[in-house]
């Protein structure tokens, strides 16, 4: 290999990379600089990045205005935090039971694991409306939470993780006369740990971003998840005031991107760990 | 004699224990048995049933019309035009994404300094709303206003009517498609990557594969098999579940030009409330995943045997 060749290398390998990930940020660039931009700013220089007047204060104020910022965040907030939970709480108990315990349905338990990783959302949608709706249970955090307490996919996890726990703090346990139950909370949970954050984060980005089912149990806005909210915000503008759409689109991607820069180690872990999403 | 006797003891004993554990473990896994029944299971099989009535919301009867719902969606031009986009949606977004996927994540691989900016810059999309980027995406789109078109008009090439023409429509929903899981995909080879062993690369050197292009072909490839099956497997599965982008920015418009799988089971079910109708097309959309995991499972058969 010539000794010039290296730098060549990386000069391109560095070039390719900067030009792909403009590419990737572009979308962002664009967003904050329009949502800076008053209407005719937007409609007559739409390369420009930086605005001509400074409307960024007008434009959140129209998105705070228009849209209830405040009950789609805490909406968001609530329902990712109720699923997460019982997830979590469902999930554990279940997968100690079949890594741990001479289960003789673990085999049983396994494929319906397998099954139900294969059975997305949008495939039992239509029966779970018809039931919530005879139950009266749209539009509530019920029928938003309800259907996704059980996660398939966070039993295949955390059998996987506790399989590789060590038999012998178990053994140790019980000697010490910890019930079953015991054991898991406090001894299996607090080792579970970076298998929770992991899931956590899968989690939340999956029903944070979920705009299907939303989209179907829920039509009061009281009850609007960020997706539908930004949807509901973007029929009611007819799409054209740029500005303000922009600003509300910016707001509600803020709390997870921030999340994700502040994170990033245990996100990217996360997702690897978990190798899935939606 | 009494030897015996303690053997049965220490057996029942034995056996007494396994019967508690058993109970522990079916008491522990109960919760989680119960919402499987309840919120997976139960629904599968009401869809299955409902495809074979006539089911729909706000009438309270349906009856029994056997493959009736089936017959029809062969003829039906908007479901075939639907799988038919989802097919053309699927074909472009699953190989780019997973071809520019690898790309980046060998690119990222050899970079140095600069490794953890781009790998947080190309998974940004991965952390962001995606309903809240596609309407950034619309924007950008947009054919009069849009900075695509006033890009292009610059080099005095007429911009298109993006999202808003037929025959250009699911090529710009593919580009966010593209946009939105490239990242994903990087993040998982790269997790390949770092899993394989450096001497390996070493020996290959000695071996004489002196290129990078050698050394690819050589070693990172065949190694980076279980990943690039599972990157696979799940970009097809996200590109068939495409569904927001849709609902956000076209509707399935122009002319049902993106109208795909979910949007027209969504419209079906939810929207005109045919119920029935829409579980069976429900059912062909598992039926597909189905087939999508079958093969996985078929290619990750082959490898243990003949490798």
């Amino acid at each position: 290999m010539s000794s010039t060749a290296i730098p060549v290398g990386r000069i391109i390998r560095f070039a390719l990379l900067s030009l792909g990930a403009l590419m990737i940020l572009a979308p962002y660039i664009f967003m904050i600089s329009t949502a800076g931009k008053t209407q005719s700013d937007i409609f007559t220089s739409s390369l420009a990045l930086i605005p001509q007047h400074f409307y960024f204060a007008e434009n959140f104020a129209k998105a705070f205005a228009k849209v209830p910022m405040a009950t789609l965040l805490w909406n968001g907030v609530v329902v990712c935090g109720l699923i997460f939970f019982f997830q979590v709480v469902v999930a554990i108990p279940c997968a100690y039971a079949m890594a741990k315990l001479k289960f003789r349905a673990a085999r049983l338990m396994m494929v319906l694991v397998m099954l139900g990783l294969l059975v997305p959302i949008h495939a039992t949608a239509l029966p779970l409306y018809v039931a919530f709706d005879r139950m009266s249970l749209l539009n509530s955090y019920t029928s938003l939470v309800a259907p996704f307490t059980i996660s398939v996919f966070a039993i295949f996890m955390f059998l996987q993780f506790f399989r590789a726990m060590p038999d012998d703090l178990l053994h140790a346990a019980r000697l010490d006369g910890m019930s079953e139950l015991g054991i898991v909370a406090r001894v299996i949970v607090p080792n579970a740990w970076p298998a929770v954050t992991a899931f956590a984060i899968f989690s939340v980005v999956a029903h944070w971003n979920d705009l299907y089912w939303p989209l179907i149990v829920v039509s009061k806005q009281a009850y609007a998840t960020p997706p539908l909210g930004l949807m509901y915000f973007r029929a009611a503008e007819a799409g054209d005031d740029y500005g303000a759409l922009m600003a509300a689109t910016l707001i509600i991607t803020l709390p997870l991107v921030a999340a994700f820069l502040l994170a990033q180690k245990r996100f990217v872990e996360g997702i690897t760990m978990t190798g899935l999403k939606g | 004699m009494s030897s015996v006797v303690l053997a049965g003891n220490v057996a029942s004993a034995a056996a007494l224990r396994a019967r508690s554990e058993d109970r522990t473990a079916w008491l522990l896994a109960a919760p989680a048995i119960a919402l499987l029944l309840l919120f997976v299971l139960l629904p599968v099989a009401a869809v299955i049933f409902l495809g074979f009535t006539d089911f729909e919301l706000g009438y309270g009867k349906f009856r029994f019309v056997g493959f009736e719902n089936y017959a029809h969606l062969l003829n039906d031009r908007t479901f075939r035009r639907s799988l038919w986009n989802t097919s053309v949606y699927t074909a472009m977004v699953a190989p780019v994404s997973i071809v520019l996927g690898l790309g980046v994540a060998l690119l990222i691989e050899g970079e140095g300094r600069a490794r953890g900016f781009f790998r947080t810059v190309y998974f940004l999309p991965v952390a962001s709303l995606i309903v809240a980027m596609a309407t950034v995406w619309q924007y950008i789109f947009h054919p009069t206003i849009g900075p695509l078109n006033a890009l292009l008009s610059l080099a005095g090439i007429p911009g298109p009517n993006w999202l808003g023409a037929s025959n250009t429509v699911l090529y710009s929903l593919s580009i966010i498609g593209i946009w939105q899981s490239v990242g994903f995909n990087m993040v998982l080879f790269l997790a390949g990557l770092t899993a394989i062993p450096r001497e390996l690369y070493a020996a290959a050197h000695v071996d004489g594969a002196k290129s990078a292009l050698d050394r690819f072909f050589l070693v990172t490839w065949p190694m980076l098999g279980p990943t690039t099956l599972f990157v696979v497997t799940i970009s097809i599965t996200n590109a068939v579940k495409v569904f927001e982008t849709v609902k956000m920015l076209t509707d399935g418009g122009p002319n049902k030009a993106s109208e795909v799988l979910l949007f027209t089971i969504y419209q079906e079910g939810f929207v005109y409330l045919r119920v029935g109708y829409a579980s069976a097309m429900t059912v062909v959309f598992l039926a597909i995943l189905v087939v999508l995991m079958l093969l996985q499972y078929r290619v990750l058969d082959r490898r243990v045997h003949y490798t």
